[in-house]
């Protein structure tokens, strides 16, 4: 079995005296999908930002083909091939398709001190590079990324990252701000990336998205995995379970049982 | 494409700014005739345009990166007081006064630039405190050095010639020509080279600029840099233009500045803009301002016309912005 592309061994992160992350190891492979579920404040935008050279990871250790790697700022992360596309895009609203894709690595003709934004070369590789991820929609690089759809700005975001070269493709919430078809937009293109053999790394917290296109899947509750399964091995109602904090859950409804048991089949009075 | 369509021309951001000059051009051909279209009315308004547009084009930018300098407003009697002490109190040479004018524009817009960076103030806050803080050096050290507010400067030869001279029959003020120039250098870097882009992305998402890995830190740097440095300058010339220097006035840059850039179709919050646009929001400026001595108004009714011009550019340009925005060349494009 080849190495997996990315992977964090006992990464621990605190902020001062706030621990945030526990002992987190994961691996992404070429070729999957990983989904990382989890509510609110479990520690996953934190996660994807150690991932990303964001943040440094307080210990442990991250992994890149199986070699030891620090990622001290993005950009050491992008050169690594890690690219992040954040819920809203990473796009810039009142740009063209073309300059917006090409932002930081312009494409210039011309010599010298007078080299030339190629504007031409620019929307015809963007425009081709999102309609390569099934997008057809999109044909004229001159148009302003504000006047797209959710979904079409997310596609977009993701052939930008994947045309630089990415190996690792961490999606932060792509469909949480999206209706149901747009949404389905960009599940097909994390399909797509998928086949294309990237490592994606899909961060939700709507597990019907994630069973859609997850290949494996990990469960973040208060900075630590409590849960890293296979796709097929658990049900959507264990997930949801297990995303809203299970044990806790478990014991709620426990508690509830013991009181109406003692209380002649009346529920608790809710709290005021 | 239908780029060179007339839809095509609307949608870009100076649009707004084309329509309004016309516009402008008209009402005042109308009640004042054609004589400030004439070279000596041409001259009043195109000195008023050059020494505003050399300003107004970094706070464009600036305000295009997402942030805003109204520090301008002190750096330019900070500039003409300096070439003024150091070259006509001191006596010392016109370039060490040209040099340390400029050197001073560089410095306190490191301090901006590196305020807004290090401390994530906004730049209207920072820079109202440099605007004070400038003013209040250029006051205080004036008259502790010369012990007057108002400092004679006597400028002969090439330092007159290229900084503060009448050119072209002695109407037009050098600063036209350098106006004309550093738009042209402007409008390569914005909208040809390869950085302007940077400039956009960093003014629409600067978080994801960054992450695009654009240098936004020394970006930011550089715009406020570029704007304090171009107000000494304007500051620097006049002196050397008019042979003495005041503490006060400059003000009048800040506002004056704002509303060319935003007549110039740039939006307020970033990301959007031409400097091609602010180039024609300053003339439609200088000519509003200038334009009411050739008709028979009194002159106190051009602040009315320019608040109404403000507005409405700002509506205009806010239309077109949506025009830009969902236009699709076939179905689908939703704003």
């Amino acid at each position: 079995m080849t190495a997996p592309i990315m992977a964090l061994r006992g990464v621990n992160k605190s902020f001062g005296p706030i621990d945030v992350l526990h002992d987190i190891t994961l691996e992404v492979r070429a070729g999957e999908v990983l989904c990382l579920l989890g509510d609110n404040g479990a520690g996953k935008s934190t996660l994807i930002k150690i991932m990303s050279g964001v943040f440094q990871p307080s210990s442990g250790a991250i992994e890149m083909d199986g070699v030891n790697v620090t990622l001290p700022n993005p950009r050491a992360a992008s050169e690594k091939g890690v690219a992040t596309v954040h819920q809203f895009g990473g796009t810039f609203p009142l740009m063209s398709i073309g300059r917006s894709f090409f932002v930081g690595v312009e494409p210039a003709k011309g010599w010298g001190p007078f080299k030339v934004y190629d504007r031409k070369r620019a929307n015809a590789i963007a425009v081709k590079a999102v309609q390569d991820f099934g997008i057809t929609r999109i044909d004229d690089g001159d148009r302003l990324v504000g006047g797209l759809s959710g979904g079409e700005r997310q596609s977009l975001a993701i052939a930008r990252a994947v045309h630089f070269g990415a190996r690792v493709l961490i999606l932060d919430e792509p469909t949480a701000a999206l209706g149901v078809k747009q949404a389905t937009h960009v599940l097909r293109i994390v399909n797509e990336a998928k086949k294309r053999g990237l490592a994606v790394v899909f961060i939700t917290h709507q597990v019907m998205h994630a069973m859609a296109v997850g290949d494996h899947f990990a469960v973040l509750i208060r900075g630590a995995v409590a849960a890293d399964f296979k796709k097929g091995e658990k049900t959507r109602e264990e997930i949801t379970d297990l995303m809203a904090g299970g044990a806790s859950m478990a014991s709620l409804e426990a508690e509830i049982e013991g009181y109406m048991a003692s209380h002649g089949g009346h529920p608790p009075q809710p709290a005021e | 494409m239908s780029s060179i369509s007339f839809g095509g021309l609307l949608r870009r951001p100076e649009a707004g700014a084309a329509l309004g000059l016309i516009a402008v051009l008209i009402f005042f051909a109308i009640f004042g005739g054609i004589t400030f279209l004439k070279p000596g009315g041409m001259a009043s308004w195109l000195n008023v345009a050059a020494n505003l547009g050399v300003i107004a084009i970094p706070l464009g930018l600036l305000m295009i990166a997402g942030e805003l300098d109204i520090s301008v407003g002190a750096m330019v009697p900070f500039g003409a007081m300096t070439v003024a002490v150091i070259s006509g109190h001191y006596g010392l040479p016109i370039w060490l006064g040209v040099a340390m004018a400029l050197t001073f524009g560089v410095i306190v817009g490191l301090v901006n630039g590196f305020l807004v960076i290090k401390t994530a103030v906004p730049s209207l806050i920072v820079t109202l405190g440099s605007l004070f803080a400038v003013q209040g050096i250029v006051l205080g050290l004036t008259v502790l050095i010369t012990k007057s507010t108002s400092v004679a400067l006597a400028t002969e030869g090439p330092a007159k010639l290229i900084f503060g001279d009448f050119v072209l029959g002695g109407q037009l003020q050098v600063m036209v020509l350098w106006w004309l120039a550093l738009t042209a250098l402007y409008v390569f870097f914005v909208h040809f080279s390869p950085f302007g882009n940077w400039i956009f992305a960093m003014g629409g998402d600067k978080v994801s600029a960054r992450n695009a890995g654009i240098p936004t830190d020394r970006l930011t740097m550089i715009l406020f840099v570029l704007s304090s440095t171009s107000a000494a300058f304007v500051g620097m010339c006049q002196a050397i233009l008019y042979n003495s220097a005041q503490v006060a006035g400059g003000q009048s840059f800040i506002f004056n500045s704002i509303i060319a850039v935003v007549v110039g179709g740039v939006l307020l919050t970033g990301g959007f803009g031409s400097v091609v646009g602010i180039f024609l929001g300053t003339i439609t400026f200088a000519v509003v301002t200038q334009g009411i001595y050739y008709t028979d108004f009194d002159r106190n009714w051009s602040s009315l016309i320019i608040g109404i011009l403000l507005l409405a550019a700002v509506l205009m340009n806010n239309t077109f912005r949506k025009m830009a925005l969902s236009y699709a060349p076939k179905k689908g494009g939703k704003a």
